[in-house]
């Protein structure tokens, strides 16, 4: 699920960029028809995820011999959303597809590093190499590219509709099968729309002042707001400052207004950085996320957190400082 | 009855619990990346509890060649031995430490970056 979502999101972007793009690329060849399939791409698009990626990492097991498979998995990988793990694989088949020579098979397994850019490349080549067997390719290229691309751009025209309406996709009697990404989209907008206080739990975020930050002389920072953001979190001075200064591998001291004076020159973002790490670590609840919680000293030496939302209970680490290194003078601390 | 009180003797609980918790803190235990301020904005990084099949001095040499910084060791009584580079070096030791190839090739959850 996790996986599958930023994929998907991805896919959904390359879409608006690939349409234009692939429209474009329909006027320059003019004898396209591209447009004139608007059969039954939604479908394909939807099924072809599944079936389409086992043969490319076979595929890509041999694709020193597989010069003509190669091109054919590469429209695949722009169906889907694999970057990352994907593009490594794609520069080496770039390279084995380019020390066969035929250069033109590399525009399409390019294709994923930057829409805009590769489609360039296709363009200029289109014009530039009208020669040798380079038409045959570009037919092949068109249709498989149709089938990768196409089935992308199709879809935003396809999956339209309103589902409050039941227009589109949402009709009652309509027999296509609609994707994952707007189904995801009508339940997450029903859910919001039935019981907003669900939704809202889930996405409120949990909100402290900004740490204010002065400059004490040259050498100190004074955390001005401390007693403020700790009354916010429920929690110790005491503690929230232990934690700075384990973290921080200083030390300081509480003035007489209950602000906190640390040593070193540190900027307000630094002091941001670390306090969210401690409210990771001990504001939040582990269990439903909530910063309704209480820290208590358990029975043996333990600190607990107890969720006040669920009622879960969970230990969590003493500070420790850690080793420090010695900084500054030595003559200063023998005396 | 006696070949009984032979087995406890032979078993002794208390030894084999010692032993296996020492070695779950072992398993448990994080190396801990920390930064300190010096004068200035020059800063020491410290890197604690490297496992001791590693060899810290030629980590340190590596290290010290590929990061362009100078460190030591410091043999702490509390924390064993501590080493400690000149500069903010923590993304680059972090990245020393979980890869495979040129570094050491540990967990990347065993590993704690503190500070800022």
């Amino acid at each position: 699920m996790s996986t599958e979502e930023p994929s998907l999101q991805r896919r959904a972007s390359r879409k608006s960029v690939a349409f234009t793009d692939e429209k474009l690329v329909v006027d320059a060849d003019g004898s396209v028809t591209m447009v004139a399939s608007p059969n039954d791409d939604t479908k394909e698009t939807a099924m072809s995820h599944t079936p389409r990626t086992p043969p490319l990492s076979a595929a890509l097991g041999a694709f020193t011999d597989a010069s003509s498979q190669a091109p054919a998995a590469a429209p695949a990988e722009d169906a889907d959303g694999l970057d990352l793990s994907l593009l490594k694989k794609k520069k080496k088949k770039v390279k084995a597809e380019t020390a066969e020579g035929d250069d033109e098979a590399a525009a399409p397994a390019a294709g994923e590093e930057g829409i805009d850019l590769s489609l360039k490349k296709k363009k200029k080549k289109k014009v530039a190499k009208d020669d040798d067997d380079f038409a045959k390719k570009l037919e092949k290229l068109n249709i498989e590219g149709k089938e990768g691309e196409e089935g992308a751009v199709a879809e935003p025209e396809e999956q339209e509709g309103d589902w409050e309406k039941g227009t589109g996709i949402w009709q009652h009697d309509e027999s296509k099968t609609i994707n994952y990404s707007p189904l995801l989209a009508r339940f997450f907008a029903l859910l919001s729309q039935k019981n907003p206080d669900h939704a809202s739990t889930g996405t409120r975020s949990y909100k402290i002042p900004p740490p204010q930050c002065l400059r004490e002389g040259n050498k100190k920072t004074i955390f001005a707001n401390l007693a403020e953001i700790c009354k916010r979190m429920k929690r110790a001075d005491e503690h929230v400052t232990a934690y700075l200064f384990a973290e921080l591998g200083t030390s300081g001291s509480v003035d007489g207004s209950r602000r906190l004076v640390i040593k070193g020159r540190f900027q307000q973002k630094q002091i941001e950085n670390v306090l969210r790490t401690y409210i990771i670590e001990y504001v939040t609840c582990k269990t439903c996320r909530s910063p309704n919680t209480e820290l208590s000293k358990g029975e043996n030496r333990l600190y607990f957190i107890t969720c006040n939302s669920c009622g879960s209970r969970r230990s969590v680490q003493a500070i420790k400082t850690g080793f420090s290194a010695q900084v500054g003078k030595r003559r200063k601390n023998k005396a | 009855m006696s070949t009984e009180i032979e087995n406890l003797k032979t078993y002794d609980p208390f030894a084999e619990a010692d032993e296996d918790s020492g070695k779950t803190k072992q398993t448990q235990e994080y190396i801990h990346i920390r930064i300190q301020q010096r004068n200035g904005r020059k800063t020491l990084t410290t890197v604690q509890g490297i496992p001791s099949k590693f060899d810290h001095k030629k980590i340190l040499k590596v290290v010290k060649k590929e990061f362009a910084c100078n460190g030591t060791i410091i043999s702490d009584t509390e924390m064993g031995e501590v080493i400690q580079l000149q500069g903010d070096q923590r993304t680059k030791i972090k990245e020393f430490l979980t890869d495979k190839e040129n570094g050491l090739g540990l967990d990347d959850k065993t590993i704690k970056v503190h500070g800022f």
